[in-house]
């Protein structure tokens, strides 16, 4: 008889808390607060990313939204940076009462806005963002990356040198000096002193961020003679820096190595030479070796291409990415509600741990442990083609992120450190273009 | 550090320099005639550069040589249409009043000027570098270097130079200038037109900004916020040689080029800080530049 009571209550219990959520109406839209760059030179990536998310938002409420609710987008520039982009964002939260937020593009406003959204109880989606430190030294509830971070986007370029030039013995960098340069050099020496201990690193030069002259560097390498280069620079800085390397033959003496140069590609055009090895920030390419002649991929490519004129770059994925993520946490929310509207507690609840395919590369994983996205990475080496007034990517290799990416719970540097010589000889697929 | 590096340094410091005086030699000017601190400067040489590129994309087709005038024009154009802009309408209802609103009427300008650029040129950065190319490789110790960079630059650097030291000095429009810039109240009870004098003035000033940008326009690529960096350096260097000092600017930023050259070969990690640290030093000794003078306040 006490086990029957006992049973009752329990049974009414879960009735009363099914109706709270059965209670929770179905809303007339879903309101997404996007951060992007709008101005200043990373609006290189955050205006296609902008573009982006307007066309996959139209598409998407084509089909009926999420759950049958179409969704609503706005946006704050990162630009603003600082105490704005942090008022902007609390504003968009508290007054807009947006559902979920995608922030952000540089890992400085991530490190701003994280623990806002954390403190506001709204769903966070680190869409671009790759510092790893962000997720390493702290677990949050709210706030996921849909996508890698630096470690494993740098590990795959070192791997891939590695494997193509492995008697390399000196190496000179050249990045922005920022937050995003000093830590990918710092990713990719750590880990280059575990795997070839005997490689010189015989500069490493951080120019301004933005600077229009790099002829210093250039002559100082030229005089160097260094096997190999790499640089981590993006936008325009690094467009200046190729293009002044190439006139003055620095990019045919030594090997250059643009860690996210996928972005530069076609506004380089025929400056770019044959040879150089390029990271993509994730399996990132509109000609993707195992999604090209996909009607999805290819559609979305199109399209996009008809709206901005160029062929989408890596942050315009990371943004669909983003999406793919809310839809499936959405939809696995909703079912576990028993087809009823989720709470948002339910929805942060249903990302933890999920995967997500956008059809544009490989499936995305958000690790339950740390919520950090698993993302496959890809990287070529920049090749003619006919047809193409700008370079492709050949002999493409796309590393598993399970195997490049740095356990949970263990700092990124420290587990790479622990790496050795053998780990460079893993097996990884390679695709012809 | 031996002395073949010690060439390729000083050859990489006279090409820096030369540019960062183009630049801010129109800033000096206008200070020097106006006492006007023009924020929008930094404007001015973006939009002589973006101008100069979309000129050279345009004419390059039908003779790559043409690229060279495209340049000259887009300066001339930039100077005449913005520079008559910003000193007709904004800057002359406030001759006479406060500083501060010059300082905040071409900060604005600035602002909006930055905005505009991205409506007409969007955000993807652009490189235009015909120009460039036309001219061969020089090589000096085997390293190769572009004769735009380490011949052309420097001798439009020294010709605007001297062209403006003669034309200020030696002719009678620049006599006018130098006039209106010592008393402004006496030159114009001779009769000088000190309203055209400042207009003529700004819009040269305003063509040396833009034609810095249309010479860096071949070598660099133009992206939003480029302005915003070199109003910075600009100030820097006028600010080390003297507001308003013309051969000052030029010698500082021969100093700024040749040292930030030499640290970048030596310790790279101080590059960025060559020209603050450089301004801070001859500030602490000479509070008002390197060619700066004490000015008595007539009371």
């Amino acid at each position: 008889m006490q086990y029957f009571k006992t049973a009752l209550a329990a049974a009414a219990a879960t009735a009363i808390f099914a109706g709270a959520a059965l209670a929770q109406s179905k809303p007339q839209e879903i309101k997404i607060g996007i951060a992007t760059f709008l101005s200043g030179p990373a609006s290189v990536f955050g205006v296609p990313a902008r573009a982006a998310a307007e066309m996959i938002a139209e598409d998407l409420n084509k089909k009926g939204g999420i759950g049958g609710v179409p969704v609503k987008l706005s946006f704050i520039d990162e630009g603003a940076g600082g105490e704005a982009l942090v008022s902007n964002y609390r504003r968009m939260v508290q007054d807009e009462k947006v559902d979920a937020t995608f922030a952000a593009i540089s890992s400085g406003s991530c490190n701003q806005l994280v623990p806002v959204a954390e403190d506001l109880k709204v769903m966070n989606f680190m869409w671009d963002c790759g510092a790893a430190s962000i997720l390493e030294t702290k677990k949050y509830r709210y706030n996921f990356r849909t996508q890698a971070n630096g470690t494993p986007e740098m590990l795959a370029v070192l791997i891939y040198l590695l494997k193509t030039k492995p008697d390399f013995k000196t190496i000179a960098v050249v990045n922005q000096d920022y937050a995003w340069g000093r830590e990918s050099w710092e990713i990719f020496s750590t880990a280059l002193k575990a795997m070839k201990p005997d490689v010189q690193v015989v500069a490493e030069l951080f120019p301004k961020f933005g600077a229009p002259d790099y002829s210093t560097e250039v002559s100082r390498l030229l005089a160097l003679r260094p096997d190999v280069v790499l640089t981590t620079a993006w936008g325009g800085d690094l467009d200046t820096l190729v293009r002044q390397a190439g006139q003055r033959g620095l990019l045919q003496q030594s090997t250059f190595v643009l860690g996210i140069g996928e972005s530069s590609i076609q506004r380089l055009g025929k400056d770019l030479p044959e040879g150089l090895i390029v990271g993509a920030r994730g399996d990132h390419w509109f000609l993707h070796p195992e999604k090209k002649n996909d009607r999805a991929f290819k559609a979305f490519n199109e399209e996009f291409k008809a709206k901005t004129g160029a062929w989408p770059i890596y942050p315009v994925y990371h943004m669909a990415q983003a999406f793919k993520a809310l839809q499936t946490a959405y939809d696995k929310a909703i079912k576990a509600n028993g087809g009823n509207w989720p709470t948002r507690e339910q929805v942060v609840d249903a990302t933890a741990g999920t995967e997500f395919a956008t059809g544009f590369g490989r499936p995305v994983k958000l690790r339950p442990e740390d919520n950090q996205g698993l993302e496959a990475q890809l990287v070529g080496v920049t090749k003619s083609f006919p047809g193409y007034d700008f370079k492709l990517l050949d002999n493409m290799m796309i590393f598993d992120p399970k195997v490049i990416t740095n356990p949970a719970g263990v700092r990124s540097v420290e587990w790479l450190k622990t790496l050795k010589p053998e780990f460079a000889k893993m097996d990884v697929p390679t695709f012809k273009q | 550090m031996n002395s073949t590096l010690a060439i390729l340094a000083v050859l990489d410091g006279i090409s820096y320099a030369a540019l960062v005086f183009l630049v801010s030699v129109g800033l000096s000017l206008i200070f020097g005639v106006l006492r006007v601190v023009n924020v929008a400067h930094g404007s001015l040489y973006a939009f002589g550069a973006y101008l100069a590129a979309t000129f050279s994309i345009k004419v390059a087709p039908v003779s790559p040589w043409l690229t060279y005038p495209a340049l000259l024009a887009a300066s001339i154009v930039i100077g005449v249409v913005c520079g008559g802009f910003i000193e007709r309408f904004l800057l002359r209802p406030l001759y006479g009043r406060d500083d501060v609103l010059q300082l905040l009427i071409t900060f604005a300008a600035f602002m909006i000027m930055d905005n505009l650029q991205r409506l007409i040129w969007g955000v993807q950065p652009i490189f235009a570098a015909e120009p460039l190319k036309l001219l061969p490789n020089v090589t000096v110790f085997g390293v190769n270097y572009t004769s735009y960079q380490v011949i052309l630059l420097p001798v439009v650097a020294l010709a605007t130079l001297f062209g403006l030291r003669y034309f200020l000095r030696r002719t009678l429009a620049g006599a006018v200038i130098l006039a209106v810039t010592e008393d402004r109240e006496a030159s114009t009870s001779i009769g000088i037109d000190a309203r055209r004098v400042y207009f003529a003035t700004f819009i040269i000033g305003a063509s040396l900004a833009a034609l810095g940008g249309a010479l860096a326009s071949p070598t660099t690529s133009l992206v939003p916020g480029m302005g915003a960096d070199m109003i910075v350096l600009s100030f820097a260097v006028a600010a080390t040689a003297g507001l308003g000092q013309i051969e000052g600017a030029a010698l500082t930023a021969l100093m700024i080029g040749l040292t930030r050259a030499f640290i970048i070969y030596l310790q790279p990690e101080f590059e960025v800080l060559v020209p603050y640290l450089l301004m801070v030093l001859v500030l602490l000794v000479r509070p008002f530049g390197l060619f700066g003078a004490v000015h008595v306040r007539k009371i």
